[in-house]
């Protein structure tokens, strides 16, 4: 076998804090796709939270140390790979203004050279190692919600779609209105629930209505969001993280 | 620059004019309590999320015109530097706003008109309700038709003069004002508010139409046929016929206008319906109101707005009227014309260096028909006259950050970034609303130390935020905080999903399950199985 495309290649992995504690499978998948493709890949210890949380929610002053604490965390690594496009997303549009804000310019150039090397692990795959084919398996028929910090934010395009195509054995199957918002927003879904269920109700309705067996993204918390109305209403479309997929193998389990 | 450090004397927009509750009403009243008064953004979209038929005629309407304006604005390849263009002549002009504001008042004033400068909305309403009365003072009423005759003025739909409220202080001086769009006089006819930016009617079927022109139309004017059915060509021709009358015997017209020419003193104003151009052109004296961010500083700026703003807001090529006028000409259209350039809290929101590039706005409604949150609860529940995403970032900048509604309303968005994709000036909307968050966040702590009491940040929101920010920034506390997580998986046993929970998780657990957590983090795994990260 050629070399990996990977190899040589020293990543950190961000894990993101609603990943480590709720779903750790998600970086445990990352960790499998980047070893197998030959990166060497460390998970820095000292990292916590982007900070998007409370900045989103007007804590700007708040967030300014857990911003110190991530440059602190990633400084230093040419690849951070993370699974949620709105978290990667956070770190490269809201970091620099949040140390605008602090008016602290060692903290603003810490971030400059820290926030360009973020991405997310679609992005990573395609972009950077240029490959679409992981190696993965997964004989199901899934439907993919392009969440909004993942197209808008972190802008990863059609990165997920082309690595979920390249996947031997998955059936994609097209969701309609899939660039409309699933409704969690962060603090949103609980400043205003009840809009926010009504708008993954929407969600809801269209990835049932497609047939599929997963519902596929790269954003956990959307996922929670829109499967935890499908749980409700007794449906079967079970959520799944795209790296998860990624991450199976013909050899795996899944 | 002059009217930044005007920004002192002018804190933030004056409040517009108070519901007329006084004996002799000559316009359907509107709804009780101010726009200000609104309860905040949750409660007031609790209340409009249970109209199913408003739901069912947002969705609709909605889903309608977004598939339009994608379809109309992928005819152009050009359309991102139609965009960059529309965005940096904005800037242009908001960075020299005082010396364009010369220009056009200066261009104005020699093609014949009289330019009036108001700060707020009770400065301009004064001078309007002035003009009004100066033109109607030797006004012969020659009428013998239906309906309440006398002191009257046609409007263009216009949002500035929603934004001042001055058909209520109209009102209060005995003047009955007349909206004469189609949706806007089915809003004034319904005792209702306008819902939308560019159709205020949205949130109605056309059943409703029937009724309200059925019961209302009789009272103020010419009455609706009494077998009038819900056809929409039907509805327009009853409404047609009722303001014809009105349009024939009005002294006066008011409009706002879309655009300000700055190097010709030309007013723009841009419709579907026709309605505008005849109460620009009838009466004897025409009033313009038009805020201060509105000015283009040349004509040329016009080619690019004319495309931007139909193709975003109405999803058409080109609006069907266009109408511009150089002050009035002799036996041509009205005799006197006057223009009233409005402040209003414009000049507030320009001193902020980040929050101006809302001035920008060109109040196509893009952003309004694309927001998923828009589209369940409508335009009511925003408490302003400038709804969705764009009047959740302006209307607090107006009027600052002090009542309730003002307050929520930054939060009144999912940060879905659906708005900047569509806007034609490319306002960073989702930007401006965190950003704004910050200034309600820090009003709010500024306000509490002013007060004995409980620190502002020991709060429930503010307490959970500071405190798991003071936890994400060092990841020992944050370890040692996710343990107790897996713990309460363990505790939690078998169960797949957690059902409802006590408030606060219960906002999210109302209508969604949430899966238990595992009984491991991945920084705990990650530890046993590969002995440590790094650092």
């Amino acid at each position: 076998m050629a070399t990996k495309p990977g190899e040589g290649m020293r990543v950190a992995l961000f894990a993101t804090c609603a990943n480590d504690v709720m779903f750790p499978d998600t970086p445990k998948a990352v960790l499998s796709i980047l070893e197998r493709l030959g990166c060497s890949v460390e998970f820095p210890e000292k990292q916590t939270c982007c900070g998007q949380p409370f900045a989103n929610t007007g804590y700007f002053d708040e967030t300014v140390p857990v911003v110190r604490n991530f440059v602190d965390a990633f400084g230093g690594y040419d690849y951070i790979v993370g699974p949620s496009g709105s978290c990667v997303g956070a770190v490269r549009e809201q970091h620099e203004m949040l140390a605008e804000h602090a008016g602290d310019a060692g903290l603003a150039r810490d971030v400059s050279l820290v926030a360009p090397h973020v991405y997310d692990i679609s992005e990573f795959l395609v972009n950077v190692l240029n490959v679409t084919d992981v190696g993965a398996y997964f004989p199901h028929k899934v439907t993919y919600h392009p969440t909004c910090h993942s197209i808008r934010v972190a802008k990863v395009g059609d990165a997920p779609m082309r690595l979920l195509q390249s996947v031997k054995g998955i059936t994609v199957l097209d969701l309609p209105d899939s660039d409309r918002c699933c409704g969690f927003g962060g603090t949103f879904a609980m400043k205003n629930p009840d809009i926010s269920t009504a708008m993954a109700a929407d969600k809801a309705r269209h990835v049932a209505g497609t047939g599929a067996e997963y519902l596929v993204a790269g954003d956990n918390l959307c996922l929670l969001n829109v499967s935890g109305v499908i749980a409700r209403q007794g449906g079967g479309v079970k959520p799944i993280h795209l790296a998860e997929i990624l991450a199976s193998t013909e050899g795996s389990a899944a | 620059m002059t009217l930044v450090h005007r920004q002192s004397t002018i804190p933030v927009a004056g409040p517009p004019a108070p519901r007329y509750e006084g004996p002799n009403r000559r316009t359907p009243a509107p709804p009780a309590g101010e726009l200000v008064d609104s309860p905040g953004f949750p409660t007031a979209a609790r209340r409009e999320l249970d109209l199913p038929v408003q739901r069912g005629n947002l969705h609709q309407a909605m889903t309608t015109i977004r598939t339009k304006r994608q379809q109309c604005v992928s005819e152009l390849d050009h359309w991102e530097e139609l965009r960059l263009a529309g965005e940096a002549i904005k800037n242009r002009t908001l960075r020299h706003l005082d010396s364009y504001l010369v220009q056009l008042e200066e261009n104005l004033t020699a093609a014949g008109a009289t330019v009036h400068w108001a700060r707020d909305a009770a400065e301009a309403n004064r001078i309007i309700t002035g003009l009004v009365k100066e033109a109607l003072a030797d006004e012969e009423v020659h009428y013998d038709g239906t309906g309440v005759v006398g002191d009257e003025v046609v409007k263009v739909k216009s949002m500035v003069t929603q934004e001042i409220d001055m058909n209520e202080a109209l009102e209060a001086a005995g003047v009955a004002a007349w909206e004469t769009d189609l949706a806007e006089i089915i809003v004034q006819l319904g005792h209702d508010r306008p819902s939308h930016f560019l159709v205020p009617a949205i949130h109605r079927n056309r059943a409703e139409v029937r009724e309200i022109f059925l019961a209302e139309m009789g009272t103020y004017g010419k009455p609706a046929p009494p077998d009038l059915d819900s056809e929409p060509r039907n509805l327009a021709g009853a409404a047609r016929l009722h303001l014809r009358e009105k349009f024939l015997r009005a002294k006066v017209g008011i409009s706002g206008a879309n655009f300000a020419v700055a190097d010709t003193g030309t007013l723009v104003v841009v419709e579907s319906e026709g309605n505008g151009r005849m109460c620009l052109t009838l009466p004897q004296t025409l009033i313009s109101v038009v805020g201060v961010e509105k000015v283009l500083p040349t004509f040329d700026d016009l080619e690019v707005f004319l495309q931007l703003l139909p193709r975003s807001s109405t999803a058409e090529r080109m609006n069907p009227y266009t109408s511009m006028w150089t002050g009035p000409t002799g036996g041509d259209g009205p005799e006197k014309m006057h223009v009233v350039l409005l402040d209003n809290g414009r000049s507030r929101v320009l001193a902020d260096r980040i929050g101006r590039e809302a001035l920008r706005c060109i109040r196509c409604s893009a952003c309004l028909n694309v927001c998923p949150v828009y589209e369940k609860v409508g335009g009511h529940a925003y408490g302003s006259v400038y709804p969705g995403p764009i009047g959740s970032i302006l209307t607090p900048q107006l009027r600052g950050t002090t009542s309730a509604v003002d307050r929520s309303l930054p939060f009144a968005s999912s940060l879905c970034g659906a708005c900047f994709e569509v806007c034609p000036v490319r306002i960073p909307i989702p930007e401006l609303l965190v950003y704004m968050r910050n200034q309600v966040v820090e009003s709010k702590k500024a306000e509490a130390k002013s007060k004995p009491g409980m620190p502002f940040l020991a709060h429930g929101e503010p307490a959970a935020m500071t405190g798991a920010a003071w936890m994400m920034a060092d990841s020992r506390r944050w370890s040692a905080a996710t343990k107790g997580v897996g713990l309460s998986g363990r505790i939690l046993g078998k169960a797949d999903h957690l059902g409802p929970m006590p408030w606060p998780l219960s906002k999210w657990t109302n209508a969604r399950d949430v899966p238990i957590p595992p009984q491991e983090s991945f920084r705990s795994w990650y530890k046993r199985e590969r002995g440590g990260g790094s650092r």
